[in-house]
């Protein structure tokens, strides 16, 4: 679990926890007023992007469990906020981490969810022992 | 900002990055000279960092001075975090994440650049 393609993995997670966090920190601290929806978006995903990372680093039943959380909520929010940036761009006046479906970020957002969830369902067998 | 150092630490990194995925396809660990390159690059980054803080003392300000400093400072951690997980990882995994730390870079000076200046001016 915690090495290979896994600590690969952690590797980009870790890269987005500061992105997103610092981003989102910035935001808030400078311009909440502006879009506060937007900026609440993007901070719960860099909270979202930080507990993933340490989950999926640990390895270890609890980890794991918790990276299973966070990937999924991370899918549901990039295609969630993904698709409602295109239906009602009036809800996001400026973009969060997963407006577009993660487009301002290379799509990243919504291929890392679903490699977290691949990776972890194939070292499932290695850690229940 | 000097154009001269953006486009230096763009090419060093695309170049590490090259050589790191030729390190990935041999199945090659990375070795010495990938944290060499790494150092090299930090070098670099530091340089640019460095002549971005002197104009902005100078009396140059960056566009958006918030964000241009949490780039920077983002900028200048990423060589040594790839160098210390490239070191935990002594596989050819090890070689994927200086590779994709690598690419990354690029994206962050050009970004770094463009919070410098207000586009289209």
């Amino acid at each position: 679990m915690n090495s290979g393609p896994g600590r690969v993995l952690v590797a980009v997670y870790i890269l987005f926890a500061i992105a997103a966090t610092s981003r989102a920190g910035l935001q808030i601290a400078t311009k909440f007023h502006e879009a506060p929806v937007a900026y609440l978006l993007s901070a719960f995903a860099a909270v979202i992007y930080i507990v993933a990372t340490v989950g999926l680093a640990r390895g270890d039943r609890i980890g794991r469990r918790t990276a299973i959380v966070c990937c999924t909520v991370e899918l549901v929010g990039v295609l969630a906020v993904g698709a409602l940036s295109l239906l009602d761009p009036a809800l996001f006046p400026d973009d969060t981490v997963w407006s577009d479906f993660g487009g301002g970020y290379g799509y990243i957002p919504l291929v890392l969810p679903v490699l977290g969830l691949l990776w972890l369902r194939r070292t499932r067998s290695a850690v229940t022992a | 900002m000097n154009d001269y150092l953006v486009t230096l630490t763009i090419v060093l990194s695309l170049v590490l990055a090259v050589w790191s995925l030729v390190t990935t396809m041999r199945n090659r660990p990375p070795d010495r000279s990938h944290l060499a390159g790494l150092a090299v690059l930090e070098l670099a980054l530091l340089a640019l960092a460095a002549t971005a803080i002197a104009s902005w003392i100078g009396g140059e300000q960056p566009a958006e001075a918030g964000t241009f400093a949490g780039y920077l400072v983002t900028l200048i951690c990423l060589p040594p975090l790839a160098g210390v997980l490239a070191r935990m990882e002594p596989t050819r995994w090890g070689s994927v994440i200086v590779t994709v730390v690598c690419l990354v870079v690029p994206v962050v000076v050009v970004r770094l650049q463009q919070t410098w200046q207000i586009p289209g001016v």
